[in-house]
């Protein structure tokens, strides 16, 4: 699983925001955009693309798309 | 022996919140933005003194008008509301009465939520296959907006509130198949209104805002988006696959899928994750919101008035429980 291809899926699940602002060390939830219907975007992310099932309260826990990035990663085993 | 759909009306209270309305409270928001991710552009609310049986009252006699149905023909109605009337008596008794049905009606309320309808189909099913009733008018009603708290922009912008009327019988136009049904209480605190009954009968008072700035509150309709949203992801492929399995059809068989109209873009998932195709899938929401066990048959509704309600046609109810069930209906 390589990061910049998580980044760039991760930056699919916005409209708003240019794909240039996404980096692993990001901190998502201060986009302008965010709201709790893009964080149920990032968990049908995860899903289809990795086959993972994240909850609202892990995304809650995240600061940064590596947060994610690790918490899938580590589900994958 | 088969049991049928043999007639299907709705109502909509008058009041209309508008996104342009939601915008002017939450200025966060956009018109453009709630109806591409949402699919909700209007969506109808009681004013303070209609309730549920105000709302069903006015869909069965739709049913009776639209449809030329003799109401001395009803022999059992069933309601599915979680706002009822009063804790007692049962609010389908009040609605025996208010519509005129003969005495020797049976009448029960039951509780579900976005499931209810197809176990009302299952109920329903079983009331006219055991001889116990004929015909069996369906009523769903709701009035969640009385539940939400006005600062509730996520749940504001998806309910609406509605009343449905079907009717079951021994003749129709969609052949009830068999139902799947399902319960997982696990999920009881993801989608609750923790007050007002036995367990809590006062106001609790604990308001407080979460980290997105909305409202959360035991006195009030609390959802948790991300848990029901994962639970339907979950759960509704597989009971589905349950359902064409149990009715001995296969995907490619299947004209039309009538799910429950929670929001497009759970609906969007749903149908990308189980590989349906767009001209499969049918939504009807837009003009409505998500109006809990009311979504199906007002999809249903409008789904026969296009023309689409032909061949087989699964329908899937899910939510609040968790509960969730689905049916084949063949389709004439």
């Amino acid at each position: 699983m390589d990061i910049n291809q998580f980044v760039s899926n991760f930056a699919e699940c916005f409209d708003d925001t240019e794909a240039e602002a996404f980096s692993p060390m990001l901190k998502f939830k201060e986009l302008e955009e965010w709201s709790s219907l893009q964080g149920l975007t990032i968990i049908a992310m995860c899903r289809k693309n990795y086959g993972i099932r994240i909850s609202g309260a892990e995304i809650q826990e995240a600061d940064t798309i590596q947060d994610v990035y690790e918490l899938v990663t580590n589900k994958l085993g | 022996m088969a049991t049928f759909i043999k007639a299907i009306s709705y109502y909509l209270p008058e009041t209309i919140l508008s996104n342009q309305a939601l915008v002017e409270d939450f200025p966060e928001w956009s018109v453009e933005k709630i109806a591409k991710k949402v699919g909700v552009v209007n969506r109808h609310v009681v004013k303070s003194d209609e309730c549920a049986s105000d709302l069903a009252e006015k869909a069965a006699l739709s049913l009776f008008d639209e449809w030329n149905v003799d109401k001395n023909c009803i022999d059992f109605v069933l309601l599915c509301t979680q706002s009822p009337d009063y804790f007692l008596p049962t609010t389908a008794c009040l609605l025996q009465r208010r519509l005129g049905l003969k005495t020797s009606c049976g009448a029960l309320d039951f509780n579900l939520g976005c499931s209810g309808f197809v176990y009302g189909l299952a109920l329903a099913k079983g009331l006219v296959e055991s001889h116990t009733a004929s015909n069996v008018l369906l009523l769903t009603a709701e009035t969640y907006s009385k539940y939400i708290h006005e600062r509730d922009k996520g749940n504001r912008t998806i309910f609406g509130d509605a009343a449905t009327a079907t009717l079951v019988s021994s003749d129709g136009f969609a052949e009830i198949g068999s139902c799947e049904l399902g319960t997982d209480g696990k999920g009881a605190e993801d989608l609750i209104v923790k007050s007002g009954a036995m367990r809590h009968p006062g106001r609790i008072g604990d308001m407080a805002y979460d980290k997105s700035g909305n409202p959360v509150s035991s006195d009030h309709l609390y959802m948790n988006g991300s848990e029901i949203f994962n639970f339907t992801l979950d759960t509704v492929p597989d009971a589905v696959d349950k359902v064409i399995a149990k009715n001995n059809v296969s995907q490619d068989d299947v004209d039309l899928y009538v799910f429950h109209q929670a929001n497009k873009y759970m609906l969007d998932c749903l149908f990308d994750l189980m590989e349906i195709d767009e001209h499969k899938a049918y939504f009807y929401m837009s003009e409505v919101g998500n109006t809990v066990s009311s979504t199906i048959p007002i999809a249903l509704s409008e789904a026969r008035k296009e023309g689409r309600l032909l061949g087989n046609v699964v329908v899937a109810g899910f939510g609040v429980g968790y509960s969730w069930g689905g049916c084949l209906l063949k389709c004439r």
